[in-house]
């Protein structure tokens, strides 16, 4: 067995274990924090397919950004009548099992059946120049509208948390 | 059979990676549809976006998609953390008006 084998067992396991705590703990901390495991996990992976840039990425926004987003989303709505509550509901588990295994059967079949058109694996080489000419010249649009819809995001998140102070009576 | 599923297990290609993110696109599947707490169910769709972005990097590795795939999957890292900032004030705001994130109990259209 190679070391990049190992490597990739020991990186899913962690993924899929982490990520099924944060699927089934009853405690929504738990799961943020299981969620901090499961997408470090996806950093490594993205580091075993050799995109070392996405994987840098992932960690900055992914576990520096959008994971302290729902922690502070978990403190600010988890009061109930002056105490903490971290529990969460779980409803329709039959239903949503069925439906999840179903998928999971579904996509493994076709991923194994179907005869992908490979290629013979080049040497990897650093994404991060290729991958900032490609955003310069070809990509020049999507990256101009993504900054765009960034801006959009920033104002419509703050006009609405700021409207939390203003009193409910007073709309417009 | 055995033997070749052994060297099968042994030698991690496209397929594997796929199977890690069907795998990871059930457990979201599993978070977005059996939790009533808001914010489980965000985590799900992050779950979800990350099994996609797995897809798209391993096909940009094993095939002719080349750095494509890597773009692609930048922006979804874009457009997942514009969409976690806006669900979160949304949330915020619906918990400010309903007190509570259960999703059974904002049901009315206009509060």
């Amino acid at each position: 067995m190679e070391f990049t084998a190992i490597l990739f067992y020991v990186f899913a396991i962690l993924t899929i274990g982490s990520a099924s705590i944060m699927v089934f703990s009853k405690n929504i901390v738990h799961s943020a924090f299981a969620l901090m495991f499961t997408l470090i996990g996806v950093a490594a992976i993205y580091v075993l397919l050799y995109a070392d840039f996405l994987a840098a990425t992932q960690l900055l926004v992914y576990v520096g950004g959008i994971l302290i987003l729902i922690l502070f989303g978990v403190m600010l709505t988890s009061q109930e009548s002056a105490k903490l509550n971290f529990k969460t509901v779980t409803v329709n588990v039959v239903p949503a099992s069925i439906l999840s295994v179903t998928a999971l059967v579904l996509l493994t079949y076709v991923f194994t059946t179907t005869q992908w058109a490979s290629r013979n694996l080049e040497t990897p080489q650093e994404t991060v120049e290729i991958l900032g000419t490609m955003l310069m010249s070809d990509y020049l649009l999507p990256f101009i509208i993504a900054g765009v819809l960034l801006l959009i995001a920033i104002i419509g998140s703050i006009l609405m948390a700021t409207r939390l102070n203003s009193k409910p009576t007073e709309s417009n | 059979m055995e033997p070749s599923f052994l060297q099968w297990l042994a030698d991690p290609g496209l397929s594997h990676f796929l199977i890690l993110s069907a795998i990871l696109f059930s457990l979201g599947i599993m978070a977005v549809l059996s939790k009533r707490n808001v914010i489980m169910v965000l985590m799900g769709v992050e779950l979800i976006l990350n099994s996609a972005n797995i897809n798209f990097i391993a096909f940009s590795r094993f095939t002719d998609l080349s750095l494509d795939g890597h773009m692609i999957g930048l922006f979804v890292i874009i457009v997942a953390a514009a969409e976690a900032a806006v669900a979160l004030a949304i949330v915020l705001n619906a918990y400010k008006r309903f007190k509570t994130i259960n999703l059974d109990d904002i049901s009315m259209l206009k509060g």
